[in-house]
């Protein structure tokens, strides 16, 4: 079943596997045998309870831990290690808070050696796009939640990423700012083109975001099913395909999450 | 009972305007004001409930003198300040510089052992706290030493500065930093260890080397805590200075307490002890100051919840 490595899929799981602490007393399997290949251009949810281990594969995606057993492949080349083609953007604010707002969205360039004038220019464009040009030199603790959060994102697109891997970007926001925020990250994606890889425990997030969703199980983490999510967009969230994809999605979830607390139950 | 609880717990909110928007005064200028204020009020009280105890006879005015007695005759009390080398042959008792001048270098010597002892412990106890972290080997080689000679007491190390450096500015100088030195490194091991992981996540997928994770995510995210730390210790530097300028360094503020203990003395005690905690007073404002204008970064009212 599975060929051989493309080029073409932006990122390839064949078997990936994770153990933390592994060899020692305390080792506890994160993910167990997930294959998945994410296209160009493509948005991809990852839904599961907490802990189920969609957040870890995120990491080994971005090359920030490495993985335990099988093959992960960015454009078809092994994952090592961290690269700025595949921006992670987290939870929680990750704005350096002693850089101004522009300084934060150069901050990789600055990283590489880019002249001032330069990194200025990327960094305004990058603001104009998610739409906080005004915000250039302000500092990350006169913004909001939300406008942090889209400097996060002005940051990622700075560095030109071919894939935007986001943990849960906007599980601090009030509802109507992450409602917000969702019709944000899709011009985002569509104007820049890159793949996206987003978690969430928010089925409403993943019927309004996805092509596809990969539902995962609880503890150690597999692919449970992946759901093809053809809703036309722009979405609404109410028509009758997006109440069903919803129905559906939380059917799939409703076991796994009854068995996550199952197994919390039993530690206890 | 647990309604009165809630209750009490509930602070009053006065629709009112504060105080300085109603007089229509720049900003800051109020909040200084209420805690000069109230600095005095503290002080007074202290200083009152003194003057009570020796008026009502229960505190003797030759043992605990009341402020306006020591404060009463500053010329006479700065003429033991004398910073004319005394121990040498040919120097007379009344050489050396006028009594305000010889309280001022007396002042000044002490200040800038604290300062040069203070900024060694700071520089050296970072540089070593963030090589223990980013080399395994110095971590392993210097920790345990570190740690094993964390507790030693200050007063254990006065005598090694004596035979390391003898008298003079170098033993109060080593005392100082002793003091801090150990502490200080495990402090900033442990602030390093305390750095959000995100900031350390973001800079190595923007592809950031070690030495760059270290020179622009790491220090800078250190650097409140490392300037509370040193706060911290500030005061510490002063009650070490104390110490090791006893012992004999010519002179200086701990020299002078000596005589005074020598020569049985309260006033000139209660004197130095009122210039000490002006001096530490002081240097704890410029302090604050100087690291409001490092850390511009952090809110001001985050700042002030925490003491800083």
């Amino acid at each position: 079943m599975r060929g051989p490595p493309l080029a073409s899929e932006a990122i390839s799981c064949r078997g990936v596997a994770k153990v933390w602490a592994a060899g020692t007393a305390r080792a506890h399997e994160a993910l167990r045998d997930i294959d998945l290949t994410v296209g160009p251009g493509e948005f991809v949810v990852f839904l599961g309870p907490s802990g189920c281990g969609k957040s870890t594969l995120l990491y080994l995606i971005a090359g920030l831990e490495a993985v335990s057993g099988g093959e992960l492949l960015a454009f078809g080349a092994p994952v090592t290690g961290p690269s700025p083609e595949r921006s992670l953007i987290f939870q929680e604010t990750s704005l350096l808070p002693w850089l101004s707002v522009w300084q934060n969205v150069s901050f990789g360039l600055s990283l590489k050696g880019v002249p001032e004038a330069e990194r200025r220019s990327i960094a305004r464009t990058a603001l104009q796009r998610v739409g906080l040009a005004e915000a250039f030199d302000k500092r990350p603790d006169e913004l909001s939640g939300g406008m942090r959060q889209r400097v996060a994102v002005a940051r990622a697109l700075a560095m030109r990423p071919k894939v935007l891997l986001m943990d849960e970007p906007f599980a601090a926001l009030d509802v109507q700012t992450r409602q917000k925020m969702q019709d944000f990250l899709l011009d985002v994606w569509r104007d820049s083109g890159a793949s996206v890889l987003f978690v969430t425990h928010h089925i409403d997030e993943a019927v309004a975001l996805a092509d596809r969703v990969v539902v995962f199980t609880a503890r150690p983490g597999r692919i449970k099913t992946i759901v093809r999510n053809d809703l036309a967009r722009p979405r609404d969230p109410f028509s009758p395909g997006a109440e069903a994809m919803r129905r559906h999605l939380t059917e799939l979830l409703r076991d796994e999450v009854d068995r996550a607390f199952a197994e919390q139950e039993a530690l206890v | 009972m647990a309604v009165d609880l809630a209750r009490a717990a509930v602070p009053h909110i006065r629709p009112r305007l504060p105080f300085g928007q109603r007089l229509a005064l720049p900003d800051g200028f109020v909040p200084l004001l209420q805690r000069t204020g109230w600095m005095l009020v503290s002080v007074g009280c202290f200083a009152s409930l003194w003057e009570l105890l020796w008026a009502f006879g229960i505190a003797d005015a030759k043992l605990l003198p009341p402020p306006h007695i020591f404060l009463g005759n500053l010329v006479e009390q700065a003429r033991f300040f004398n910073t004319a080398q005394r121990w040498q042959i040919g120097t007379g008792m009344n050489a050396g510089p006028s009594p305000a001048m010889a309280v001022l270098i007396t002042v000044l010597a002490s200040t800038g052992r604290v300062l040069a002892g203070l900024a060694l412990a700071a520089t050296l106890s970072i540089l070593v706290g963030v090589a223990i972290r980013y080399v395994v080997l110095v971590e392993r080689l210097t920790l345990p030493t570190i740690t094993l000679l964390a507790p030693v007491s200050p007063i254990a190390w006065l005598p090694v500065a004596i035979f390391m450096f003898g008298i003079g500015n170098a033993p109060a100088i080593f005392m100082v930093f002793i003091a801090l030195f150990f502490t200080m490194v495990l402090s900033t091991i442990h602030q390093i260890d305390g750095v959000n992981r995100n900031y350390i996540n973001v800079a190595r997928t923007m592809g950031a080397s070690k030495r760059q994770i270290y020179a622009r995510v790491i220090v800078p995210a250190i650097l409140p805590g490392l300037l509370a730390v040193l706060r911290l210790n500030l005061f510490g530097a002063w009650m070490v200075v104390l110490v090791a300028e006893a012992t004999g360094v010519g002179y200086g503020l701990g020299q002078v307490i000596m005589l005074a203990r020598n020569t049985f003395n309260p006033s000139l005690v209660f004197f130095t002890i009122t210039l000490i905690g002006l001096l530490g007073f002081a240097f704890d404002l410029l302090f604050r100051l100087v690291q409001r204008r490092m850390l511009y970064w952090l809110p001001r009212d985050a700042g002030s919840s925490l003491g800083l």
